[in-house]
């Protein structure tokens, strides 16, 4: 159900990593956790964060959650269309509905990161 | 348990659709002056071109429409109101003839002191008042509401370690922490740093020694926080917080678990906020304003916001606008004076021994609802708990119910639906807080509807997942509303 290729944090974040860069956003489960999203706001190209700091937040029907920065890095994209069609995080969270393209400062972080059975496991173990 | 189904709601249009040419509210007389020509007395760009847009209806068209749209409305007048959190009392009628007396409502703050002097010492006693509540050495009237209470304290703290040499980098909040705490320390300039809650709901010690350093201006405790739970190790957590020079900030918007039975000030926190619009009973939400008292600690009195209120040798009242320390104005004139009133009022009427029994009321009452339906919803949490109570709706789920239709079936029978979705740590969370102010009776009615809901959920699902049936209106487009909302009525194009 997760993309085989794709690593996660425990905050449901999913990276997807290609040399250098990677592109980030929301899991299934948090998806649908969240509910019907009606607002993403994202950061800047050219901004830096740090792992775990929040890059940017999310808006549904229910609540509002931070999102947050699975690798130390810089923004080099932000997926423009979640401005008017949040919808897609919802519809299409592991590709219409990403979010950011980061590019990577540390590689070594990404083995601090969940494979894609690892983080099914942590779902399943969540929801208990 | 409500006997009736359906109340006198009808079908109400918009005041602008109710507009009919010529209809007015007014008559004047005669023009007896010669008829000014806007143009030529107004400067070009500030006349106004085309038309107003504002409805035309006559007087009785007006109260008509706002009194029926009003008969669709919940409120603590009409029933429980059990919003987690909230504390949405019953606001006492004497709270309204004492700040409708005419040396109250119609002070103004520009009068001398000599006719003063009556609204003043009310003010003077009630800081006396509420410092014996809590057992701090000062306390600050002026916060218009709670989030500005709890942005004042953290204010004092800045200022205070400002004057120590350095005001410090973090705040420390954990998760079961008010939702607009990491706001004011942010607005004041710091960096929240959340921590989360043990198993048990509550603060981890380890995990704040963790977290402790020098960069740590402040802890902000919600106490007991918003999983109702009393943070029984706050001697202790203070003792850690000082002992690296931070200060302890205690969101007191759940005193009404504590007043007359523990004071924050005796126990290491340096600033606590209070809000009369929950504890004291005044009125809450549209209903308000509310009021957000900063009660602190010895060290922090300097720095209370100006002016403050003192007494001479003589007995009379002043407000000393020049102290030396203080942070300055937080706002106009001095608080919200008229509801100062009601919140004196309530802790006259109540008295030492009133207050301390109406929270052991609220207490009870909570723990009644809990007791009564732990057998039907899921206690996330198994920790005791003082003021309100967290269910989830993780026994509905499974039958396809969610605490959304839980709670929108709860319209249909009569009761406003408790706080949902929040804590956020709570995965579909119902939070509920009866307050003092419902009796046996009025508890039972509402544990009978939930009852009914938990039974309903596992047979007749539907009867939830499409409520509610028998309100004006059913479900809202959340979805549609949040984001292409229509904010402005137009008139139809022709």
């Amino acid at each position: 159900m997760y993309p085989a290729n794709y690593l996660f944090t425990d905050e449901h974040e999913w990276l997807d990593v290609d040399g250098l860069e990677g592109v980030c956003g929301i899991t299934d489960f948090a998806a649908e956790q969240l509910g019907d999203i009606v607002f993403v706001e994202l950061p800047e190209p050219g901004d830096t964060f740090s792992k775990g700091e929040t890059f940017g937040t999310i808006e549904s029907v229910k609540a509002v959650s931070d999102l947050y920065m699975p690798v130390d890095g810089e923004i080099l994209a932000i997926n423009e269309d979640l401005e008017n069609s949040p919808e897609l995080v919802n519809s299409s969270p592991h590709e219409d509905g990403w979010m950011i393209k980061i590019a990577i400062k540390d590689e070594s972080q990404l083995e601090e990161l969940m494979n894609s059975k690892t983080y099914e496991k942590f779902v399943e173990d969540q929801k208990e | 348990m409500i006997k009736g189904m359906r109340g006198l709601s009808f079908k109400e249009d918009l005041i602008f659709e109710k507009s009919r040419e010529g209809a007015k509210g007014y008559s004047l007389p005669k023009l007896d002056v010669p008829k000014a020509d806007p143009a030529k007395t107004i400067d070009k760009k500030f006349l106004r071109e085309g038309k107003i847009g504002l409805p035309e209806v006559s007087e009785v068209d007006v109260i008509r429409h706002f009194t029926k749209i009003s008969l669709w409305n919940y409120a603590v007048d009409y029933g429980l109101y059990p919003l987690g959190s909230c504390t949405m009392k019953y606001n006492p009628k004497i709270n309204e003839i004492t700040s409708s007396l005419p040396g109250f409502a119609d002070a103004h703050p520009y009068q001398p002191y000599s006719i003063s002097q009556g609204a003043l010492e009310l003010m003077y006693n009630l800081e006396k008042a509420l410092m014996e509540i809590t057992g701090f050495s000062r306390v600050s009237l002026h916060p218009a509401a709670g989030a500005h209470g709890e942005l004042v304290g953290m204010m004092l703290i800045r200022r205070y370690l400002e004057d120590q040499g350095n005001p410090r980098k973090k705040v420390l909040i954990p998760d079961s922490a008010h939702g607009t705490n990491p706001a004011s320390a942010a607005i004041c300039g710091y960096e929240a740093v959340e921590l989360k809650s043990n198993s048990e709901g509550m603060l981890s010690l380890s995990d704040l020694e963790a977290a402790l350093d020098k960069d740590v201006a402040a802890l902000m405790l919600t106490n007991p926080n918003t999983l109702g739970v009393f943070e029984k190790n706050i001697k202790k957590i203070c003792e850690m917080v000082h002992k690296v020079g931070g200060q302890v900030y205690m969101d007191g918007a759940n005193m009404n678990a504590l007043m007359g039975i523990m004071k924050p000030g005796k126990s290491g926190v340096d600033v606590l906020h209070l809000n009369l619009h929950k504890t004291f009973s005044t009125p809450h939400g549209g209903g308000g304003p509310g009021s957000g008292p900063v009660a602190v600690a010895k060290h922090l009195a300097p720095y209370i916001p100006k002016p403050v209120i003192e007494k001479n040798d003589k007995g009379e009242f002043y407000l000393d606008y020049n102290p030396e320390k203080s942070i300055g104005r937080v706002r106009s004139f001095n608080s919200n004076f008229a509801i100062l009133v009601r919140a004196y009022t309530y802790i006259l009427s109540c008295g030492s021994d009133g207050l301390k029994e109406s929270t052991e009321h609220a207490v009870a009452n909570a723990n009644y609802i809990r007791k009564k339906l732990s057998k039907y919803y899921d206690l996330p949490y198994e920790t005791s708990t003082l003021h309100e109570i967290i269910f989830s709706d993780k026994i509905q789920e499974k039958f396809g119910v969610t605490t959304k239709d839980i709670a929108k079936r709860l319209l249909d029978l009569g009761y406003h639906p408790p706080t949902i979705y929040f804590p956020l740590i709570v995965h579909g969370a119902l939070m509920i807080e009866p307050t003092e102010s419902e009796s046996k009776q009025e508890l039972d009615g509402f544990i009978e509807a939930m009852i009914q809901i938990a039974q309903e959920a596992e047979k007749e699902p539907e009867k939830c997942t499409e409520a509610p049936h028998n309100t004006v209106v059913g479900r809202l487009d959340e979805v549609t509303a949040a984001r292409t909302p229509i904010l402005k009525w137009e008139p139809e194009k022709e």
